[in-house]
């Protein structure tokens, strides 16, 4: 039993590291709605940043950054929606079935294989941007979306995340489908798959996650706006002068959103997944 | 007809024999009960007739057709598992019509086989829920269902009774009983308790390290047990084993030493025992009762009692050093410590020679 005390402490500690986590996301609502750069520039120096009258809330600056020509958002974000979607989409399927061989199939080398992938999860993207790079630019991807969805499908963390799930569900499941006629794929399919959407939404949301802020690896494969992402198109709106502080908040606004309403609508499952998994959300 | 065939069937995982050669003949129609006690083998030789489990050697034929290499689904077999394993995403209609589905039958006649199915096992009302929302012997009908709607040659039962309580394992087994006597279909039923084989089965295959130490109808096996292993694992209480000698022996008969006793004439096969072997005399606890003046067989002081009503089982150790135990009529008048004479028929003994083989005529 903790006293009443403890848990005013704790009260008090979880309240601080809320406020850090999202104070810049007040300051970004705030600034983003905020139609004068001149009060903008004035709050930014104090409390005032973290808030907005309800009565002088505009969507000016949202308008300013949507009728902008230079910086085609909308373009930007269908491009990052092209490759999120093609690369969480295709690698549910990829990954999963990866570890489906995996977790019900015996064979020689199978140890191995998943030890080989769970070493693959601690090698960072930077390491091997390099040679990914001139590969892709030997064979002509440079500037596409195939540059910046094919090599991302097969997902080391998320093989080794269904791994574990699919490990866990009773073989029996399996072998009663396979009794009552059913092929591998069929029992992978209609038995196995929708037992696993917790772990379906988490791999969905991290690698949803990763895939719309990756910064490095677009800004190595794209020059024109015709395959950029809006996360590295933020950075050039950004280092544009002279900042325009309320665009560039309505810009990272309309940035967040698409990415807060994947999490909100596979939140439910997610929880449901990191708890079962005893992974960190 | 669906008659099954094991012919020197052997499973190895490695170095290690799990089924050393089983031959068994199962007649169409049958209810075959595999029991015997954990490790030895009786679900793994279930799996491997299911075709969930490769075989090392020997050939199985289900109809007369060779079924070694034929994946499940080609094998006209359905399975009830101990754990259920029904799919925890889909309600017991989709649960049940599973196979069907994927054997691409029409809607109607899955609808209508369903609805048999469900009308049989009493699962109308409990269609449309999920198995979550199930009680353990509504879902274990649910798997019963989803094995009988196929229509197959063969029903596998994998320890189905073990996650219901007893009571409802009282009930389920009559209905299963019940549902083979209305099928007429060939089932295979594999458990660890003696009195689901004894109420089950036609014949019983006793399987103990892999192999079967006897195959026959339940009375046989209680009457006339092939080995000591028989034996003491078909009734219950268990069957007393004293260890005995020969007196004297003629090709038929055996006579023995009991403790000292009264010699105990024995019908056996003498011919090839010498006067002094050592041999080992089993006596069901039921078979056992108390001497009254009769000059008795064992004596000795009662360690255990446990009134059942009709009957007390009681616990006697013996004068010659043994244990005893008995399950004698109800009104005796026994209490915890009395000194007990302990009788039995001699037609009722049964003896085994130093190799657990029987020495039954």
């Amino acid at each position: 039993m903790t006293t009443k005390s403890e848990r005013l402490l704790l009260l008090i500690v979880a309240l601080v590291v809320v406020a850090f986590v999202l104070a810049p996301l007040f300051l970004m609502f705030a600034t983003a709605l905020k139609p004068d750069e001149n009060q903008i520039l004035r709050d930014l120096g104090n409390a005032h940043a973290f808030w907005i009258n309800p009565s002088d809330i505009s969507f000016k600056n949202f308008e300013a950054v949507l009728a902008n020509k230079t910086f085609p958002i909308l373009r930007y974000m269908l491009n990052s929606g092209i490759i999120v979607v093609s690369i969480v989409t295709i690698g549910i399927f990829v990954n999963s079935l990866a570890a489906f061989a995996l977790a019900r199939m015996q064979f020689t080398g199978r140890n191995l294989v998943i030890a080989f992938i769970v070493a693959l999860i601690i090698i960072p993207m930077e390491s091997v941007a390099i040679p990914l790079l001139l590969m892709m630019s030997a064979i002509g991807w440079v500037d596409t979306y195939k540059a910046q969805i094919i090599p991302f499908i097969a997902h080391p963390f998320s093989i080794f995340l269904f791994y574990q799930f699919f490990a866990a569900i009773p073989k029996d499941l399996d072998e009663a489908a396979y009794v009552a006629g059913a092929s591998k794929l069929r029992t992978y399919w209609t038995i196995i798959m929708p037992l696993s959407l917790p772990t379906i939404a988490t791999v969905a949301i991290l690698q949803s996650l990763e895939y719309w802020n990756a910064y490095l690896w677009p800004l190595m494969v794209t020059r024109g706006s015709d395959a950029r992402p809006v996360s590295l198109a933020l950075a050039q709106f950004f280092s544009t002068p002279p900042p325009v502080w309320g665009n560039l908040m309505a810009f990272s606004v309309l940035m967040s959103l698409p990415i807060l309403i994947v999490y909100f609508a596979f939140q439910r499952w997610f929880i449901q997944s990191t708890i079962g998994s005893g992974i960190k959300g | 007809m669906a008659d099954l065939h094991l012919t020197q069937v052997r499973k190895c995982f490695g170095n290690v024999d799990i089924i050393k050669g089983i031959d068994l003949a199962i007649r169409h129609g049958e209810f075959i009960v595999f029991v015997g006690p954990s490790g030895c083998g009786k679900s793994t030789l279930l799996r491997m007739i299911a075709g969930l489990e490769e075989i090392s050697s020997g050939e199985i034929t289900i109809g007369g057709r060779v079924v070694n290499d034929l994946p499940p689904k080609e094998r006209s077999i359905a399975m009830v598992f101990q754990s259920y394993a029904l799919f925890p995403h889909m309600t017991v209609r989709d649960n049940i019509a599973f196979g069907l589905t994927i054997a691409g039958e029409p809607r109607k006649e899955i609808d209508a086989k369903v609805a048999d199915a469900a009308r049989i096992l009493k699962l109308d009302a409990l269609l449309d829920r999920k198995p979550s929302q199930l009680s353990g012997g509504q879902r274990q009908r649910v798997a019963i269902g989803r094995a009988i709607v196929r229509n197959p040659d063969v029903f596998l039962f994998d320890e189905p009774l073990s996650n219901l309580d007893a009571a409802l394992r009282v009930n389920t087994r009559a209905e299963i009983a019940k549902l083979h006597r209305d099928l007429g279909a060939t089932m295979i039923y594999v458990t660890h308790d003696q009195v689901e084989a004894m109420t089950l089965a036609d014949r019983i295959a006793v399987l103990d390290g892999g192999v079967v130490r006897q195959f026959g109808a339940p009375m046989d096996l209680y009457r006339y047990p092939d080995n000591l292993f028989v034996a003491g694992f078909i009734g219950s209480p268990k069957m007393n084993f004293i260890p005995v000698k020969a007196l004297s022996v003629s090709a038929d008969t055996i006579t023995l030493n009991a403790e000292g006793l009264d010699a105990l004439t024995v019908a056996a096969k003498g011919a090839e025992i010498l006067p002094g072997t050592a041999l080992t005399l089993g006596i069901r606890p039921e078979h056992i009762t108390i001497s009254h003046g009769a000059t008795p067989r064992h004596q000795g002081s009662v360690v255990l009692l446990e009134r059942l009503g009709h009957q007390i089982f009681i616990e006697v150790a013996t004068l010659g050093g043994h244990s005893v135990t008995a399950l004698i009529d109800g009104e005796e008048e026994v209490e915890l410590g009395h000194t007990v004479g302990l009788t039995y028929d001699a037609s009722k003994c049964h003896l085994f020679d130093k190799n657990a083989d029987s020495l039954r005529l």
